[in-house]
């Protein structure tokens, strides 16, 4: 089966993950896998995860976000999700997942500056 | 009036994908908004991936409906031939699950849908059929 890599981006001390295409679960758990590694070999401080081309989270996607947030704030790095589309946010809380613990963002830039508060002031979750 | 109906078997993982896509196309060819498709596409992405979890196979059947009073609507039925439930009022519970997932699909799916029914026999397998009417 094809599995489709997403690429992961360094700005400055920073990674930025922008999911594209509609992820099967192999796909996804390789990319929680994938992220981590590049934490750890980059050293960022901070992750952007961008949702805004993602039109469906379902309970599985939503968990793996939070399991990338907890994992990477276990590594010492701070985790903002930005983009998340307004049926995205509806059909979240309906299913009863609110990505509860997650810092989200409205887009990339305020994601940014979000990361830039949050890792300046020296907090990690 | 021919009523479109598509059947997408399920299987792989990629399938649940495949399962949504057909639906989300067939909620926006019948008039649903953004958010409406949104619910029906996450809610087969629930059931779907359920036959993933539990079952060897099975499969998701969308089509278009009409009610008795006319009302248009969307229906998904989604059946497997795994091990069954056991126990009903217990997975309808927020946070049940035997899995490793968040125990949220089939209450979370009940509740982005209009109308929920399930027929599940232990050793047969499971049905569940959900529909969403356009307002």
């Amino acid at each position: 089966m094809e599995v489709p890599r997403i690429p992961i981006l360094q700005i400055e001390d920073y990674l930025v993950a922008s999911i594209q295409t509609a992820l099967h679960d192999t796909a996804a758990t390789r990319f929680r896998d994938d992220l981590l590694e590049r934490i750890y070999e980059t050293k960022a401080r901070g992750l952007i995860l961008d949702l805004t081309a993602v039109d469906v989270v379902d309970s599985f996607l939503a968990r793996l976000t939070g399991d990338i947030a907890a994992m990477a704030g276990l590594m010492g790095t701070t985790v903002v999700i930005t983009g998340l589309q307004p049926e995205v946010a509806v059909t979240l809380v309906e299913l009863g997942v609110e990505l509860k613990g997650v810092t989200t963002a409205l887009n990339l830039e305020k994601g940014i500056a979000a990361l830039r508060r949050m890792v300046g002031e020296g907090k990690h979750p | 009036m021919t009523l479109e109906e598509r059947c997408i078997p399920v299987k792989v993982d990629l399938d649940i994908v495949l399962a949504r896509v057909e639906g989300r196309n067939l909620a926006k060819e019948l008039g649903f908004g953004t958010i409406d498709q949104a619910r029906i596409a996450t809610a087969i992405s629930e059931l779907a991936r359920n036959v993933i979890l539990y079952a060897p196979e099975g499969k998701v059947t969308v089509r278009a409906i009409v009610s008795d009073h006319g009302r248009r609507g969307i229906e998904v039925v989604c059946e497997d031939n795994g091990p069954g439930i056991a126990d009903v009022e217990l997975v309808m519970q927020n946070g049940y699950s035997t899995s490793s997932g968040l125990g949220m699909g089939l209450p979370g799916t009940k509740r982005l849908m209009d109308e929920f029914e399930l027929e599940t026999e232990l050793g047969v397998g499971t049905k569940v059929t959900v529909r969403k009417w356009l307002k």
